[in-house]
């Protein structure tokens, strides 16, 4: 089993759309920048039909160095999750796929 | 920032294409994102982050207004793991 990567994607728009391979790679490039950029201004990303990219923000909590079993607090933070939509959960669910990854 | 947020930022960045091309353009990445994950392929974005399924074993739930029990059946579900890029750079954004 081979991993959709952003080459793929540029040649998929190559191939459908007819963007030329510079156009083709800039394209993916700015899509995946763009909705990073947004999630760095604290801005959610809602992608219909997709998915929704949130940004939660955690408070510090105890940790421990799995290795050592030392105490160490986790530094409050920001994460993003990630929400899929509707119409992409029901296509995925129709997987029939038997290997629980 | 919502799907047509998203393409008009693209267009301000790509003048030479059309806002339809650039529409197009999104609608074929996402569509062609959830058809590899829909037939169990993972997708892996530099960067950014990768998709994969998680597998949700069967359970036996309950129809929350008659309180029967339902056997639901094992399925699949999408799932995001942000990469390190965008972990700092989103957790960065906080301290701002």
């Amino acid at each position: 089993m081979t991993a959709l990567t952003k080459a793929e994607l540029a040649e998929k728009l190559f191939e459908d759309l007819g963007l030329n391979k510079r156009e083709a790679k800039d394209m993916v490039d700015i899509f995946f920048d763009e909705i990073r950029d947004s999630l760095s201004r604290n801005e959610q990303v809602k992608l219909s039909g997709f998915g929704n990219f949130d940004l939660r923000d955690k408070r510090q909590r105890p940790g421990r160095n799995p290795k050592t079993g030392e105490e160490i607090p986790i530094s409050a933070r920001r994460v993003v999750t990630f929400k899929p939509g509707q119409k992409l959960k029901i296509r995925v669910e129709a997987y029939a796929g038997s290997q629980p990854q | 920032m919502t799907k047509s947020e998203l393409i008009e930022r693209i267009v301000s960045r790509q003048p030479q294409l059309s806002a339809k091309d650039v529409e197009l353009a999104v609608k074929t990445l996402l569509d062609h994102m959830s058809q590899t994950l829909s037939s169990g392929d993972r997708i892996e974005i530099r960067g950014f982050g990768s998709f994969s399924l998680h597998y949700r074993a069967p359970r036996v739930g309950r129809n929350p207004k008659t309180g029967e029990t339902v056997e639901l059946q094992g399925k699949f579900v999408p799932h995001f793991k942000p990469g390190k890029e965008l972990r700092d750079q989103v957790n960065d954004s906080m301290a701002v």
